[in-house]
């Protein structure tokens, strides 16, 4: 008997490359896992240069990290964490083949994502406004010509180092930002499935799939927030 | 196989499975996909031949009459970013690679053939991108960025270009992430990992270096542009940045990515010695292991392009060290095929004589490197062109010496047709020749001191330039040959039948060309590989 | 993934408010200045946190050989990025 004829009673979301769906859930699995290793790497570079210039500049990452607001922080891991948790469970709710709770799962991770960005956007806006033409400059917290350190309580060398610091927290926060923000689609094209009924327990892979993705992006934060937040509020 | 009657094409097969624009370019079949990559990379490589030919044109002169300076950096620029991230990288594993794999393991596929197809339009789309950059008004950084030059002074297309190979990035990333998934889950049953062809071992150590070294480039040539654009200060000194941290981040995949260029060389010749040895290679788990091992400590000595940066020197020592260890499993491969030949019956067909050129070259490559990985003498020699012809040997010597040879071993199981033998040894004659001539004499105009990168030299130097220069005249000459016959085949080429060389493995069990979907039946894997002793078994064209 | 295992929703939850306690902790810890632990104590709660997220919110606890070895394999990798750059800024007998 060949096993690969295509042939009646095979599983719909069975590929024609695979013998089994046993092989393609396996497959998948390890395609995002190893995804998520060369995502690890490419964090990894930035967070390479964080250790690098921390070392090199304690004192204006401590007075960079001490002008972030720690309580927007902690609220936004918290929002994260919580998507986290809707996340798992629209995994979950596939796996027990409800599949309005799955939608319903994943358009409350969408929105705890959405409120983390909106958070995101104030603070950005509230460091990059003071920087745009037209504006005074004062406060201004980009990188570049019209960075304004006299608010971060430091002086000398130390002063033009922030720059640094802030260029680390816009290039990691940014990435991560941007991790999330393609991510949401996806979700939702997931859930638009979902509410056609695609999944069942047999077979709900692409939940799984953008639930690994979603919860290595909090893992990304999870880090990020001591990291940039929470240096020296002592 | 010997039948009385000459072998014919078989009725269907993946070329004419399709017809139209269609259905090459939505193909999802691994084979087609295979085919639109060795159009696109050769095209990449003839543009690259170009820049190379600038190069030498502006050498034959001492006082770089030819060209400007600033012509000069753009077009040693291209040709470095061209070859390096458009030819070297994609070539085996995108062509052979993809063709052959899911035959090599009994596969109907790769494991994401989407993701395939996907891979091969980042490829162009980054390709596009590079070349815009490249064509419209240059970029003169060199190959590798390095800051501050590439962030703060350079007055060319920096930031297209990062854009460029930031895209291009992806495509290799995806496709080593196919080639790992691939060859766990979807091996044919008997197929274990130790019956695996070493080509498969090969792209499997391969694609890992892919995966875990090319975010790390792509997320750093990310920050050069940001810094450029932004003026963030990652990499600026007067900004409290540190340009050696560009550098350590560049080569942390920019080393291990020149073994992304050697090792499906290496998996190519080890089909190949095995099968025109008559022989089964000798020493099967030392070659597949040391592949994995050269993936792994291929990661730990990226600052041996660093030792005269200012780096610390304690730092450069360890780096010296692991260098040295480094060298390792690729002599043990070398001494692998040389046993292979011992006491087997060597068939002197064009894809041998690649293996003979590859051993040789790639020894040459491989011991000059050992002058540049010791602390000591690398002072003396880094930036000169001695660097320029220890990596050219390598990666001309060794990686298109493997890739020739390959294309000429399985051109038959990819084209259904055979090319004709006496053009081939011709043909590796002349770009041997070539070769040796273009590189040879660098090492000497580095050993004397003449820098790399420079539009300049002093005079004294000139001919040995004017034999370089000739000998890249004959090897772009003999380039033409392949390109030229290997084309004719196409066309005119007789028949191959299934399996000409009489080689063992899965893919010759199939018709040349395959058929689209590879296999009609799983096959059972009951052998060895490269089990020689026995005679392939006889099949009819219906696997 | 690995077969039909499906974990409990108590778990998650149970993982949900761990993390969230974790988390007033860094914050609460970094009031506190311990001197050259303040790293690791920072570090330790994220990677608690995070290696929580993996094993049950990533289900790699139940999923098999090749999943750890995938994920230890690119945490090694990043770590000789980190630890090999690290030889050279450290060693630096000039000002860093």
């Amino acid at each position: 008997m060949s096993e690969l004829a295509a042939g009646g009673g095979q599983h719909p979301a069975l590929q024609h490359h695979f013998r089994d769906l046993e092989q393609q859930k396996a497959a998948s699995s390890l395609g995002m896992w190893v995804f998520i290793a060369q995502e690890i790497l490419f964090f990894g570079g930035i967070f390479m240069a964080y250790i690098v210039y921390r070392i090199k500049y304690p004192e204006a990452f401590v007075a960079g990290s001490h002008h972030l607001s720690w309580q927007v922080g902690f609220f936004n891991t918290l929002v994260l964490i919580g998507s986290s948790l809707t996340m798992a469970m629209a995994v979950y709710s596939a796996a027990i083949g409800k599949s309005r709770r799955v939608v319903g799962f994943i358009l409350a991770t969408v929105l705890l994502g959405s409120v983390f960005l909106g958070v995101k956007y104030f603070e950005y806006a509230e460091k990059i406004g003071p920087c745009l033409p037209g504006a005074s400059g004062v406060g201004c917290l980009v990188p570049g010509e019209r960075f304004d350190a006299s608010a971060l309580g430091v002086s000398g060398e130390a002063a033009g180092h922030t720059q640094i610091f802030y260029s680390l927290y816009f290039g990691m926060t940014g990435l991560h930002a941007l991790h999330m923000i393609i991510g949401i689609p996806i979700l939702l094209v997931i859930a638009r499935a979902a509410w056609k009924e695609r999944y069942s327990p047999e077979w709900h892979t692409p939940v799984e799939m953008v639930g690994l993705y979603w919860h290595f992006v909090d893992i990304v934060w999870i880090f990020l927030f001591p990291l940039l937040y929470l240096i020296g509020a002592h | 196989m010997m039948t009385t009657q000459a072998p014919t094409l078989p009725e269907k097969h993946y070329l004419n499975a399709g017809y139209g624009w269609r259905s090459w370019l939505l193909t999802t079949d691994h084979k087609r996909i295979a085919v639109l990559y060795l159009i696109s990379i050769t095209a990449m490589f003839a543009l690259g031949s170009f820049y190379a030919a600038l190069v030498r044109w502006n050498l034959l002169v001492p006082d770089g009459s030819h060209m400007s300076a600033e012509t000069y950096n753009k077009a040693f620029t291209a040709h470095g970013v061209i070859m390096v991230f458009f030819f070297l990288i994609p070539s085996i594993p995108a062509t052979l690679g993809n063709f052959l794999i899911p035959l090599m393991i009994g596969a109907r596929d790769l494991a994401f053939p989407r993701i395939n197809l996907l891979s091969w339009y980042i490829y162009v789309f980054g390709a596009a991108i590079t070349l815009y950059a490249l064509l419209a008004g240059g970029l003169d950084t060199g190959w590798t960025f390095y800051t501050p030059y590439s962030t703060v002074y350079a007055q060319s297309n920096v930031v297209i270009a990062v854009v460029g190979v930031f895209v291009t990035g992806f495509s290799s990333i995806l496709t080593g992430l196919n080639f790992i998934v691939t060859i766990h889950t979807m091996r044919a049953p008997g197929m274990t990992w130790f019956r695996m062809p070493l080509f498969v071992w090969a792209h499997y150590a391969t694609s890992i270096i892919q995966v875990l070294g090319t975010p790390v480039v792509a997320v750093t040539i990310l920050l050069v542009a940001l810094e450029r654009i932004f003026h963030f200060g990652f990499f600026d000194p007067n900004r409290g940045g540190d340009p050696i941290l560009f550098q350590h981040l560049f080569w942390f995949y920019s080393h291990p990515a020149v073994y992304i260029m050697i090792l499906p060389a290496m998996g190519v010749i080890s089909e190949l010695i095995t099968c025109f040895s008559r022989k089964r290679i000798f020493g099967y788990s030392f070659i597949a292991m040391s592949s994995l091992a050269i993936a792994v400590i291929g990661f730990l000595v990226w600052a041996h392009h660093m030792y005269v940066s200012g780096m610390a020197v304690y730092s450069a020592m360890v780096f010296s060290a692991l260098t040295y260890l480094v060298a390792v499993p690729s002599a043990i491969k070398t001494f692998n095929w040389t046993a292979t030949l011992y006491k087997g019956s060597v068939q002197w067909d064009t894809p041998m004589i690649y293996v003979f050129c590859f051993i040789g070259l790639f020894l040459i490559g491989g011991l000059t490197g050992l002058f540049l990985g010791n602390l000591g003498t690398d002072v003396h020699l880094t930036d000169t062109y001695f660097i320029v012809a220890h990596f050219h040997y390598i990666m001309v010597g060794g990686a298109i010496m493997g890739y020739l040879g390959g294309l000429h071993f399985w051109w038959p199981k990819i084209t259904g047709r055979r090319y004709l033998e006496a053009w081939g040894k011709v043909s590796s004659l002349l770009i041997f020749v070539g070769f040796n001539l273009t590189f040879f004499p660098q090492f000497f105009l580095g050993y004397v001191g003449m820098p790399r990168r420079y539009h300049v030299y002093p005079e004294e130097f000139q001919v040995l330039n004017v034999l370089s220069t000739a000998g890249a005249t004959i090897l772009g000459f003999g380039y033409l040959f392949p390109f030229s016959y290997l084309t004719y085949s196409v066309f005119k080429g007789r028949p191959a039948g299934n399996n000409p060389w009489k080689a063992k493995g899965l893919e010759w069990t199939t018709t040349s060309p395959p058929p689209a979907h590879n296999f009609d039946e799983t096959p059972t894997v009951t052998e060895e590989a490269y089990d020689y002793a026995t005679p392939p078994k006889e099949k009819s064209a219906l696997v | 993934m690995s077969g039909p295992h499906v974990l409990p929703v108590r778990v998650y939850l149970g993982i949900f408010a761990a993390l969230s306690v974790l988390t007033a902790i860094t914050v609460a810890t970094a009031q506190f200045d311990f001197g050259p632990l303040n790293n690791l104590v920072a570090l330790g709660i994220a990677t608690t946190k995070a290696t929580l997220v993996v094993l049950y919110f990533m289900h790699a606890r139940y999923s098999g050989k090749l999943t750890a070895v995938v994920i230890a394999t690119s945490i090694g990798f990043l770590f000789i990025l980190f630890f090999l750059t690290l030889t050279d800024y450290l060693s630096r007998a000039w000002a860093l």
